[in-house]
């Protein structure tokens, strides 16, 4: 059995990351596992701007901001294996891999880092009625063929879902010839970033349908079209408002949701809320020495702040195979009112230097509120937020200080006050 | 060329009796309009080798189902499909209909179905935990069994074709001419001319009957929907259940799959076209609702991967029609093949090959080998032998679906191997790439990408099955 | 005087901003958390302009798809010709980022460099 002091799972910004910042602590033994066949993971194929604002005070697109990361690790000599699948990890921290050239790898490490990202929603999982014919995609599936393969999924398109991802798929397809009629989505409002409805959607004229979904799918051989309809309150479809769009081609952005197959074969606890891992302060999960990072933990909407939760997940693996990580359970937070998870849902004090950030979505829209922060009782932090939706993650930084001002606090809860 | 036999339609039936014939030194041909075998019922369906107390002991369907039943203990490992003996629960949910548990029991015996026995609701539960507290009673029949019923029909068809039967595809019959001693098929590929038809068209058997016979008759599709579960939630219950049939209707089952995913349905809905495999809300919310009267939990919705539906082929006689038409001599019908027409497929090949074996008298086809290898699946090897088969074929070593963890090796197989994969979905049947729970969102590019080179035709032309049903629709910019 | 909102795309925070207008003339922008969104507003009002980024034909490379950018933005009204120029462009490997794929598209003096490293098959 081959032993490694870290093993890292996923090569995309998370894992690149946390191997850079492991590396940077000493740790010399690290081996990258990805299963496609250049580094880079999703970014590879996200050849639109908006990357990097933060982190490199610059626009990047996906292709250069991963290459920063690319060439770091190149530059660190840090291992990688490319074209490799991991199909198992166990509590023991072993690892079993394969690929064409070394067959079966059996391998064991003192720590492991999950960033494996996540994977679309399909129509199966919305049990979306109607046919089975061609050309219903996941907006994801649809950019890889347009952005890697230079193919076009269809002509005219209709887009279920305002996320990200559905969006700037509008931009893409329209940028390359097709027709996209509609964007269709569910809430009443949109789940995506407000720069990417401006920029995908207005910019070029197409309707965002909000509080409408999609109710049957026509075709035969190919898709024809789609039924839409107005939704109520409850979210169901409204009968008499339907509407019959002709098009070719759905695609479907309607949820990400964390690739946790491996994690769950690891005895990993994961939150029934992000369907991640639960997490403490550094990133690690309910099993000693396995910590995990990026879209595999939550789904983010910013790279920025998966590098940043990256490198602390590697610099306390780092700690953690140094020995010199503090082990124990630390404060549980509470996430209620309006606020529907926070990552790290425990922080032990004696881990976060000169403090933290708490990452959380909301669960609405909420205008001209408050995000709070109590330690038990007591108010510590009332901080005023002009706009909340859940399309975009919010965090508030908790400092050392303030851990050390409430020593014996028992529960720290966030949630959402009006005043 | 004369066949002596030529089959129309390559689903369980065609492809069963197929390899029946191939036991022959016959000419014997498949003709199939789709582009691959099983491309109709034989792939929607419940997958179920029903135990046999459903039908009455006078009718073909109570003659054939336990005698095909037992046939796929051998028939399953001759050719190397995924079959189980589950076993299979009728349950009762009020005191009152206890009765009509006997009568099945009866019936059953009177079919031939071995080790039937009644439990009470406690019995049930002690062997099925999650079986609702209602259930006050069931009919356990320990022969049921579970199937993958394209995965035989594939088996079946390649062992035909190993033993000497063509197949052509994306061949449509057009008409049937009536000759002194043959018949003329005229198709949209050319005349195929044979001595013995065998019509096994499935949904459309009745049009090719009344192309030849004056005895017509009418296949009334009955469309059914089906929701399938996560393997995650394979295990909620272990042996099929099925549920008393009431005057609301025929209950809805709940079961393993032999995959190991959780499946519910299906309903029954006349539909206008026998092509009309969509779908409905209503038939969702119906079945989830029916289903649920079997289980105590709420089914896990959260768990749900796909749904799809089958169109069952039924005619005003609700019994198979299997024989010789009475005024068109050589022209066998075995068409009206509903359930339990799966179960009985084994048993009616060897009825219907009987059939032309009394009228020809063909030799026996020494050189028959029954033994089919299905393709080698990597998730199923110890590490051991994951290991030796990548040193022989390295392409065993690249996952390329990895929610079912196929690997290029096996899709490679698929579609070199006799009556190869040509499409996304025939990828899909023969190797589960794309079944998963992301539904071919991570792997069909690649597998695309596969067949493109393995067919030597640009990505563009890969459809997912046939026909129209392109996937991909130019270049970029094209449109521009 | 007129009086448009619009979101600000600067960053993603995606401020609310109206902006007052005598003609074509800006007189106010307010709604903005910093120097990029009075900018962006101005702009948007007067002279609209957006980075296009799209994708171009490699040969002889490990990938077939080269991803690209115009290096600055140009105006938002030449967007579609912009992608237009880009249709027979066909880009040989080896090929860096920063490398210009199409010099000064559309006479807009901005060039369209690529924003992958593809090297030779």
């Amino acid at each position: 059995m081959q032993e490694y002091d870290l093993i890292i799972i996923g090569g995309g910004p998370a894992g690149l990351a946390a191997a850079v910042s492991a590396k940077d602590q000493g740790i010399n033994s690290i081996l990258i596992i990805e299963r496609d066949d250049q580094l880079g993971g999703i970014l590879n194929q996200c050849i639109h701007n908006g990357f990097g604002l933060h982190t490199f005070k610059e626009e990047l697109t996906g292709p250069e901001y991963s290459k920063r990361f690319i060439d770091k690790v190149i530059a660190l000599g840090i291992e990688y294996k490319l074209n490799t699948m991991v199909l198992d990890v166990n509590d023991n921290k072993q690892v079993t891999a394969v690929n064409a050239k070394d067959g079966i790898l059996e391998l064991r490490a003192k720590a492991i880092i999950l960033a494996m990202g996540c994977r679309e929603r399909p129509r199966g999982a919305l049990n979306i009625p109607g046919a089975r014919c061609s050309g219903i995609y996941t907006a994801g599936t649809a950019q890889k063929y347009v952005n890697m393969e230079g193919l076009m999924p269809g002509k005219e398109v209709v887009i279920l879902g305002s996320g990200d991802i559905g969006l700037i798929m509008a931009r893409r397809m329209t940028l390359e010839g097709a027709k996209v009629k509609a964007c269709v989505e569910l809430m009443p409002h949109s789940s995506g970033l407000k720069r990417n409805i401006v920029q995908c959607l207005d910019d070029f004229d197409i309707p965002l349908k909000l509080s409408h979904t999609i109710t049957n799918i026509h075709g035969h051989d190919r898709l024809e079209g789609v039924t839409i309809a107005k939704v109520d309150e409850h979210r169901k479809p409204i009968v008499g408002t339907e509407e019959y769009i002709p098009c070719d081609t759905l695609l479907l952005s309607v949820g990400l949701l964390p690739e946790n197959e491996l994690s769950r074969k690891a005895n990993v606890k994961l939150s029934r809320v992000t369907g991640g891992p639960e997490v403490d302060e550094s990133m690690q999960t309910s099993i000693s020495g396995i910590f995990t990072c990026g879209n595999v933990l939550h789904v983010h909407d910013l790279v920025d702040n998966v590098t940043t939760e990256s490198y602390t997940a590697g610099k306390n693996a780092a700690d953690y195979i140094n020995g010199i990580h503090h082990e124990g359970v630390g404060v549980e937070l509470f996430a209620t009112d309006g606020v529907r998870y926070t990552v790290p849902k425990t922080i032990n004090a004696e881990n976060i230097g000169d403090g933290i950030d708490v990452r959380f979505r909301v669960g609405e829209v909420y205008k001209n509120s408050y995000i709070s922060v109590y330690f038990d009782d007591v108010r510590e932090m009332h901080l005023k937020k002009k706009i909340l939706t859940p399309g975009e993650m919010e965090s508030v930084k908790l400092t050392k200080a303030v851990f050390d001002k409430y020593s014996n606090c028992k529960k720290i809860t966030i949630k959402v006050e009006k005043e | 060329m004369m066949f002596d036999v030529t089959i129309i339609g390559a689903g369980i039936v065609g492809c069963g009796v197929a390899r029946e014939l191939s036991k022959y030194n016959l000419k014997s041909c498949v003709l199939e309009k789709s582009v691959d075998v099983g491309s109709g019922t034989s792939k929607a369906n419940s997958a179920i080798v029903h135990a046999g107390h459903d039908a009455d002991p006078k009718t073909l369907k109570g003659k054939l189902n336990a005698i095909g039943n037992a046939m796929y203990t051998n028939l399953s490992k001759e050719l190397d499909f995924p079959f189980k003996r589950n076993g299979s629960l009728v349950l009762c949910f009020d005191k009152e209909h206890l009765g009509d548990l006997e009568n099945l029991l009866h019936q059953g015996e009177a079919n031939g179905v071995p080790g039937l026995v009644i439990l009470s609701g406690d019995q049930v539960r002690e062997m099925e935990p999650n079986v609702t507290l209602s259930c006050v009673g069931a009919l356990y029949a320990p022969t049921g069994g579970i199937v993958c019923p394209y995965e035989m029909t594939i088996a079946m068809a390649e062992n035909a074709y190993t033993n000497g039967v063509k197949f052509e595809f994306e061949t449509e019959v057009i008409n049937i001419e009536k000759k002194s001693n043959s018949y003329v098929i005229k198709t949209n590929k050319g005349d195929i001319e044979t001595k013995i038809i065998i019509n096994a068209a499935g949904l459309f058997s009745d049009e090719i009957n009344n192309m030849v016979s004056q005895h017509k008759f009418k296949i009334l599709p009955k469309r059914g929907e089906y929701v399938l579960f996560d393997k995650a939630v394979g295990d909620l219950v272990t042996k099929t259940i099925f549920q008393l049939p009431t005057k609301l209707g025929k209950g809805v089952l709940v079961t393993p799959t032999v995959d190991g995913n959780l499946l519910i349905g299906p309903d029954a809905v006349d539909v206008e076209s026998k092509a009309d495999l969509c779908t409905t809300q209503e038939g969702i919310n119906d079945i989830l609702l029916n289903a649920q009267h079997s289980i105590q939990e709420p089914l896990p919705m959260n768990m749900v991967i796909t749904s799809f539906a089958g169109n069952r082929a039924k005619n005003i006689g609700n019994d198979f029609i299997i024989g010789e038409a009475k005024d068109a001599k050589n022209f066998i019908n075995v068409a009206s093949i509903d359930s339990p027409g799966l179960t009985s497929a084994p048993s009616i090949a060897v009825m219907v090959a009987d059939i032309v074996i009394k009228k020809l008298s063909p030799e026996k086809n020494v050189g028959f080998n029954p033994i089919r290898k299905g393709i080698r699946k990597f998730r199923e090897m110890s590490n051991e032998e994951r290991k030796e088969i990548i040193k022989e074929i390295p392409e065993y070593g690249k996952i390329i679906c990895r929610c079912e963890t196929v690997t290029e090796g096996e899709i490679l197989d698929s579609i070199r191997r006799p009556l190869g994969a040509k499409t996304l979905d025939g990828v899909k049947r023969r190797t589960r790439a794309g079944m998963g729970r992301c539904q071919s969102g991570f792997c069909s590019t690649r597998v695309v990408d596969i067949l493109s080179k393995e067919l030597n035709i640009p990505r563009y032309n890969v459809t997912k099955s046939g026909g129209d049903s392109i996937l991909l629709t130019g270049k970029n910019k094209e449109s521009l | 005087m007129s009086r448009r909102e619009l979101t600000c795309i600067g960053c993603p925070m995606g401020c609310a901003l109206i902006v007052e207008l005598e003609g074509k003339e800006v007189i106010s922008v307010s709604g903005n958390s910093c120097k990029l969104g009075e900018n962006y507003g101005k702009k948007e009002c007067t002279n609209p302009t957006r980075v296009v980024t799209s994708s171009v034909i490699v040969t002889g490379g490990q990938s077939e798809i080269l991803s690209v950018k115009t290096e600055k933005d140009i105006p938002k009204n030449l967007i579609y010709d912009c992608v237009g120029a880009l249709k027979n462009v066909v880009v040989k490997a080896p090929v860096h980022i920063g490398d210009v794929v199409l010099e000064n598209v559309l006479n807009t003096g901005v060039n369209i460099i690529a924003t992958k490293d593809i090297e030779k098959a």
